[in-house]
C-alpha cells in the first residue's frame, strides 16, 4: 500500500496543473456559461414562456432542427459512401481528397457561407442548372440545408473511417465463404459493426448544425417565419437589446446541445472510443 | 502434383480478392457518387472562392487586399491569434499532464467540461461575454464606472476567441498523453531530472506533432471565428472588426470582388492547415510503424 501511493506520486506537477486548469476552465467556460442559466431563471415561467412560443421563434427553432436533422441524415449517407470509397478503393488523387475532407474544420464559416451562395444562387455555377429545374437553393430552406450538409461533412466520413479499416477482412471472407452475396455481407455484417460510428457522427453533424451561424446566414436570406435560423434570432434581439429574449432562445438551444453531448458521451463510453474533431 | 501447388494459392488469391471486394461497374459507380457528392458540397465551393475573388484580374485583387481597412482587419486578426494560441496551448499542456499522467475521482466529467465550447452554438459563445460584460450585463456597471470597455472592443473579441478555441489543444495532447503512458518521465524523474527537465527533454519531444497539430487547428480557428466574435464586436471598420467581419461587411456592401478576396487569404490559411495537418498524420504514422517494429525485433 505504501510503496504503491509512493509510485503514484513519482511524477510532478499534479497541483500546478489541476489547480491551473480548473481556474482556467471556470473562469472561462464555467462562469460565464453558467451566467446564461443565471439570466434566464431570473425571468419568469410566463416571461420565459412567451420568448419561447412567439411564432416567429417557433418558426426558426423549426427550421434550426428540422435542416440540421436532414444535413446529418444525408451526411451520414454519403459519409459513409466517402468512408467506404476512401478505405476500400485505390483511385488518383484519392489522398488529396481524403485530406480535404476536412476543408469544413479549417474554412471559416463566412468564406463557407459566402462561397455557397454564389455557387448555388440562381447565377452560380451549380445554382443555374437546379433554377432551371425549378429548384430554388439559395435565399431558399433548401439553402439552409446546403450550408449545413458542408459544415457537418467531415463527421461521419470521419468517425466511420477508422472503424472501416479495423474491420477485419476474416470476416468478410467467412461470411463469402458460408455463401452469403456481397449485399448480404454488407447488410448484416459490416453495417451493423459501423453503426455506432455512424449514430455518432450523425449526432455529432447534428449538433454542429443546430448552432452553426456563419455559413447560414449568407445563403439563407434570413426571412422571418421562413429562413430565418434560431441562432440569428438570437442576434437579432441582441441588436434590439432584448437580452432577456436572447437568452431565453439561447437557453433552450444550450439544453438541446447538453442533451446531443450527454448522448454521444454515453455512446462513446460505451463503445469505449472518443471522438474526432470537432 | 507441382501444377496444382502453383495453381492452387493464386486462384485462391483471387478468389478472396473477388469476394472481399465489389464488380468493378459497382466500384466505379460507388467512387464516382462519393465523387458527385464532394465535387458539388467541397470542391467547387472552394475552387469558386478563389474564382469570384480573381474575376477581376490580379490588380483588383491586390488592390482589396492592401486597402487600410482590409490591413487594419489582419492585423486584429494576428493580434487576437498571437493572444488566444499561446493562453489555450499552455491550458491544454496543463490540462492533458493533469490529466494523461495521474489517477483522479471525475476525470471523465473533467474531459467533457473541456470539450463543452464546442458544444455551444458561437452565437451563444458570444452573449455569454455580452451577458457579463456588456452595459446591461453582471460587470456592466463597475466597468462603466472605470472607463474599461471589454465587449464592443478588443478584449471581448479576443475572450470570445478565447472560448470557442478553448478545447483544441487539450484534446489532441489528452489522447497522446495517455497513450504514451509515463513510464518514461517516471524513469527520468528517479534518475534525478526535475519537473521541468522532464518535461521539456522527456516529454515535449514525444507529443511534438501531436501538440503542433493541436496548436494549428486552434489557430484556424482563432482566425477565423466569425459568429462568437460578430456578437461581440460592434462592427467598428478599421478597429473592431476581423478578417471574417471584413468579409461579412464587403458582402453586404455587395462588394463581392473584394470580398472573395478578403475570404481567399481565409481559405489559403484553410489549405495550409490541411497541409500540416496531413503531415503531421504521415509523420505519427511513421512514429507509430517504427514504435512497431522496434517492439518486434
Amino acid at each position: 500500500m505504501e510503496k504503491r501511493r509512493k509510485k503514484r506520486n513519482v511524477l510532478p506537477g499534479f497541483g500546478l496543473t489541476m489547480g491551473y486548469t480548473l481556474v482556467y476552465l471556470s473562469l472561462l467556460v464555467l462562469i460565464p456559461l453558467s451566467l446564461l442559466f443565471v439570466k434566464s431563471a431570473s425571468l419568469s415561467w410566463s416571461q420565459f414562456w412567451e420568448v419561447i412560443a412567439n411564432p416567429r421563434v417557433l418558426a426558426a427553432y423549426r427550421l434550426s432542427f428540422g435542416a440540421s436533422l436532414l444535413a446529418a441524415a444525408l451526411n451520414t449517407v454519403c459519409g459513409l459512401l466517402v468512408a467506404w470509397v476512401l478505405t476500400r478503393y485505390t483511385f488518383p488523387g484519392k489522398r488529396l481528397i481524403d485530406g480535404l475532407v476536412d476543408l469544413p474544420f479549417a474554412l471559416p464559416t463566412a468564406v463557407a457561407g459566402i462561397s455557397l451562395t454564389a455557387v448555388y444562387s440562381q447565377n452560380g455555377w451549380i445554382g443555374r442548372y437546379l433554377e432551371a429545374a425549378g429548384i430554388k437553393v439559395a435565399f431558399a430552406p433548401l439553402g439552409v440545408v446546403v450550408a449545413l450538409t458542408f459544415i457537418g461533412l467531415p463527421f461521419v466520413v470521419r468517425t466511420v473511417q477508422p472503424v472501416l479499416l479495423d474491420l477485419e477482412k476474416q470476416v468478410e471472407e467467412a461470411s463469402a465463404t458460408l455463401g452469403a452475396g456481397r449485399w448480404q455481407t454488407f447488410r448484416r455484417i459490416i453495417f451493423p459493426h459501423l453503426l455506432p460510428a455512424l449514430l455518432t457522427g450523425f449526432a455529432l453533424a447534428f449538433a454542429r448544425g443546430l448552432g452553426e451561424y456563419g455559413s447560414v446566414v449568407f445563403i439563407s436570406g434570413n426571412m422571418p417565419m421562413s429562413t430565418e435560423i434560431a441562432p440569428l434570432l438570437i442576434m437579432t434581439k441582441l441588436e434590439q437589446f432584448d437580452y432577456a429574449g436572447a437568452t431565453a432562445i439561447a437557453a433552450v438551444m444550450l439544453i438541446a446541445s447538453f442533451l446531443m453531448l450527454l448522448l454521444i458521451n454515453v455512446w462513446q463510453w460505451r463503445s469505449g472510443k472518443r471522438h474526432i474533431v470537432g | 502434383m507441382s501444377t496444382i501447388s502453383t495453381d492452387h494459392p493464386v486462384s485462391a488469391v483471387r478468389h478472396t480478392a473477388r469476394v472481399t471486394t465489389e464488380s468493378p461497374v459497382m466500384r466505379g459507380v460507388l467512387i464516382g457518387a462519393a465523387l458527385v457528392f464532394l465535387g458539388l458540397f467541397l470542391f467547387v465551393p472552394l475552387v469558386a472562392v478563389f474564382a469570384e475573388a480573381l474575376k477581376e484580374g490580379w490588380e483588383t485583387y491586390a488592390a482589396s487586399l492592401v486597402e487600410p481597412d482590409a490591413l487594419a482587419a489582419i492585423k486584429l486578426t494576428l493580434l487576437t491569434a498571437a493572444i488566444a494560441v499561446p493562453l489555450n496551448t499552455l491550458f491544454g499542456l496543463a490540462a492533458s499532464w493533469a490529466i494523461a499522467k495521474f489517477q483522479f475521482y471525475g476525470k471523465q466529467v473533467l474531459i467533457t467540461l473541456i470539450d463543452l465550447p464546442f458544444a455551444v452554438s458561437p452565437v451563444i459563445s458570444g452573449l455569454i461575454f455580452v451577458l457579463l460584460f456588456g452595459s446591461q450585463g453582471l460587470l456592466g456597471p463597475w466597468l462603466e464606472q472605470h472607463d474599461i470597455k471589454i465587449v464592443f472592443a478588443v478584449p471581448g473579441i479576443v475572450l470570445a476567441t478565447l472560448f470557442v478555441t478553448f478545447p483544441f489543444v487539450a484534446r489532441e495532447l489528452i489522447p497522446v498523453m495517455e497513450a504514451l503512458g509515463k513510464e518514461e518521465e517516471e524513469a527520468a524523474v528517479s534518475l534525478g531530472a526535475s519537473g521541468w527537465q522532464t518535461f521539456w527533454k522527456v516529454t515535449l519531444p514525444n507529443i511534438k506533432w501531436g501538440l503542433l497539430y493541436g496548436v494549428i487547428l486552434c489557430n484556424a480557428r482563432a482566425m477565423g471565428e466569425f459568429g462568437a466574435v460578430s456578437v461581440v464586436s460592434g462592427h467598428i471598420r478599421g478597429m473592431t472588426n476581423t478578417v471574417p467581419l471584413h468579409v461579412e461587411i464587403l458582402y453586404n456592401e455587395y462588394n463581392f470582388v473584394a470580398a472573395f478576396a478578403v475570404a481567399s487569404l481565409l481559405a489559403i490559411l484553410a489549405l495550409v492547415t490541411l497541409v500540416v495537418k496531413s503531415v503531421v498524420e504521415w509523420k505519427t504514422t511513421l512514429h507509430l510503424a517504427g514504435g512497431e517494429q522496434n517492439h518486434e525485433h
